[in-house]
């Protein structure tokens, strides 16, 4: 086709773009780089294009109004045509976002291709990780439900525990005294402007450096980097063995970013948008807030921390952490690359991955939690009251209306916040379970105020059944002394 | 032309449109810092908080613990629903109340009363407090936050307005008044 190549030749006479296109495009990369370990941030940046697209399709009809989103997006889910889906791959797009980042990084670290010259470029890349999960924190209030109106609340009382100054950001983060119209707007201007406009500019510088420094070759154990010799080294074994970038490098990465799109859609489809749950209603308190699937593991550390660690906890460690990640490759920019020669690397890894899983797992069915409806929805398991008398049954009941079970499990179902009270009897004497009940100790209240002394003989009576068949309830071995004391006549024993 | 390191004619020109530049880009900033710290405003003590109706005293039983709502004192033109702030309001006896915020001392989470055990319990991560609104166990560092609160007439008036945060309750910056009293 003569025609298209002239008009090609045409335009580029005007644009002057053909030779830095070709450059980039057919710049030589180490054929070892040409990996399928190497595709992550080429398909972190398709769902960021994505993320674009399905973003400002949203933005067509979403109303960034505290009066109005949620209506919105109500509508977008039942009467827009197809808005569902839209919001879906928007929703699904932003979780598989998250998750290539997070891979992306790890590739990166356990492949050392932070280290020298490309320092800047992880530094980059750690920004972006941040941006990215600022998106996916403002997004998760933009759809404005209950989750995220107590979301919100939640932030600002993290913000609040900053020394001094934290009333100051707390008005500054809700754009006034209290969550309302003021804070969704500045809300929408971050998820909408800032962010993303940040989020296109370093995206931009870091695809640069990644073309202007040259791929990371594959590490290999034993092969050091040197200040001195790296660049001659790399500049040699792309002479030596490279291939072009278009088309021997990427046409992994386009079949990869094809396929996570496929699975995006694919999830979108199947399993739909996410909420939005309640309409933002504080006064609807009859709702139990959840964070988004990678906000979970904060959820579960919020709730497991000692009270007196919390706020360190809370401003210290993001501080150490990213300043432990934007220093990594100027502490370690030399050296061995290979992950086979890098235990600590390794276990760090898999250190942060078992910690981020198991605080996800914990966060998944919340055991720190009262069960608010446990006490009137689960009943007493009939084999605790067979056979038990009027007074253990009672005690049945004075345990399901004070709302024991919230916290105490029976029989597998109930909250998880106290000890499982199946064989609470082998463990405590009467002596010891009214002891317990009425002043508390540890995590449980005490309940001396709300109990009749009626009420705690039942309950008592009851809980002392509690014992598995054929293992003996606890007993106090002084009480038999006492009593045979007693019966000796020895009338000052009580 | 002159030498690399001596003053010319042009390079001081230069020089100049950098500085008016600079000098318009400093008057700018002033406006749009004021702008973007309008937020703050309400801090300096000039009324976001005020004295808002809970309703008639009838209303709450002595003795019980019941929900009540009333309309944020500050409010946006794009509010909606959540103009509307909830609020737990025990009678202890004849003229003697205590108004809670629902807000967990903790993080924030609205705390629901159960009547039978006598305790506030929070759905997030398992804060709970005694019907007085003393600590009981959990996470969180103090008891529940509370709203000053008088007598009108029938009328039960609480002072209310901010976020009940740790920040709001140390009444830092309105005015050394604080609108959510420990």
């Amino acid at each position: 086709m003569p025609w298209l190549k002239s008009v090609g030749e045409w335009l580029d006479q005007r644009l002057q773009l053909g030779s830095g296109i070709r450059e980039a495009a057919f710049h030589r990369v180490p054929r070892s780089s040409a990996n399928w370990f190497y595709v992550f941030g080429s398909a972190a940046f398709t769902v960021f294009i994505l993320q674009v697209v399905t973003g400002i399709l949203l933005a067509l009809l979403y109303v960034p109004s505290a009066a109005e989103a949620w209506n919105s997006l109500q509508a977008l889910n039942h009467a827009v045509t197809l808005g569902w889906f839209v919001r879906a791959m928007h929703g699904w797009g932003s979780n598989f976002m998250v998750a290539l980042v997070l891979i992306h990084m790890v590739q990166v670290f356990l492949f050392g291709a932070h280290k020298y010259p490309r320092e800047f470029t992880w530094v980059l890349g750690v920004f972006l990780l941040l941006m990215t999960l600022g998106m996916a924190f403002t997004g998760q209030v933009l759809r404005f439900d209950q989750d995220a109106y107590w979301g919100l609340g939640i932030g600002a009382s993290i913000m609040s525990r900053v020394p001094l100054i934290g009333g100051w950001i707390v008005n500054l983060m809700l754009g006034g005294p209290i969550i309302g119209g003021n804070t969704l707007s500045r809300f929408f201007a971050l998820h909408v402007f800032v962010i993303p406009g940040m989020l296109m500019g370093l995206v931009g510088l870091h695809l640069l450096m990644v073309f202007k420094l040259g791929i990371n070759e594959w590490p290999m154990p034993g092969r050091l980097v040197r200040r001195e010799t790296y660049l001659k080294e790399y500049h040699e074994l792309t002479k030596r063995d490279g291939v072009p970038f278009v088309p021997d490098a990427i046409w992994k990465d386009l079949i990869f970013a094809g396929c996570v799109l496929l699975a995006v859609a694919l999830c979108a489809i199947i399993l739909g948008p996410f909420g939005p749950s309640g309409q933002p209603d504080p006064t609807i308190i009859q709702t139990v807030p959840r964070p988004d699937f990678f906000f979970l593991w904060l959820y579960a550390l919020l709730s497991l921390l000692p009270p007196e660690l919390e706020t360190p906890f809370l401003l210290i460690a993001p501080v150490i952490g990213i300043g432990v990640l934007l220093l990594l490759p100027f502490l370690s920019g030399e050296g061995e690359k290979s992950w086979r020669r890098r235990p600590i690397a390794v276990l760090t890894v898999l250190l942060a991955a078992v910690t981020l899983g198991t605080f996800t797992k914990l966060a998944s069915y919340t055991p720190w939690s009262p069960k608010m409806n446990a006490w009137s929805g689960l009943p007493v398991p009939v084999q605790y009251l067979r056979n038990r008398s009027p007074l253990q049954r009672t005690g049945a009941l004075v345990f399901q209306e004070k709302q024991c079970r919230n916290c105490h499990m029976l029989g597998g179902t109930g909250g998880e916040r106290g000890p499982a009270l199946d064989a609470v009897a082998v463990r405590l004497t009467q002596d010891q379970l009214i002891r317990q009940v009425l002043q508390g100790r540890g995590n449980m209240p005490a309940y001396g105020k709300n109990l009749s002394p009626a009420e705690t003989t039942a309950l008592v009576a009851f809980l002392s059944t509690l014992h598995p068949v054929g293992q003996q309830p606890a007993r106090d071995a002084s009480r038999a002394q006492a009593a045979a004391l007693g019966a000796s006549g020895d009338g000052s024993q009580p | 032309m002159s030498e690399p390191n001596e003053l010319s004619r042009r390079g001081a020109l230069m020089k100049l449109g950098i500085l008016i530049n600079g000098g318009i880009a400093a008057l700018l900033a002033v406006p749009i810092v004021g702008y973007l710290l309008s937020p703050l405003k309400g801090r300096a003590g000039q009324g976001y908080d005020a004295w808002v109706p809970l309703g008639s005293l009838g209303q709450f039983p002595e003795g019980q613990t019941r929900l009540a709502k009333f309309h944020n004192p500050s409010v946006s033109p794009t509010d909606g629903q959540t103009a509307e702030i909830p609020c737990w309001v025990r009678h202890v006896e004849g003229q003697t109340f205590q108004v809670f915020a629902v807000n967990c001392a903790h993080l924030g989470c609205p705390v629901r009363w159960f009547a039978q055990s006598g305790l506030f319990m929070c759905p997030c991560h398992g804060g709970v407090y005694y019907a007085d609104g003393s600590r009981a166990s959990g996470p969180p560092p103090r008891g529940l936050f509370t709203y000053p609160y008088r007598i009108d007439g029938d009328q039960l008036v609480i002072h209310a307005g901010e976020l009940p945060t740790l920040a709001a309750d140390a009444g830092i910056a309105s005015g050394g008044r604080k609108p959510c009293l420990g």
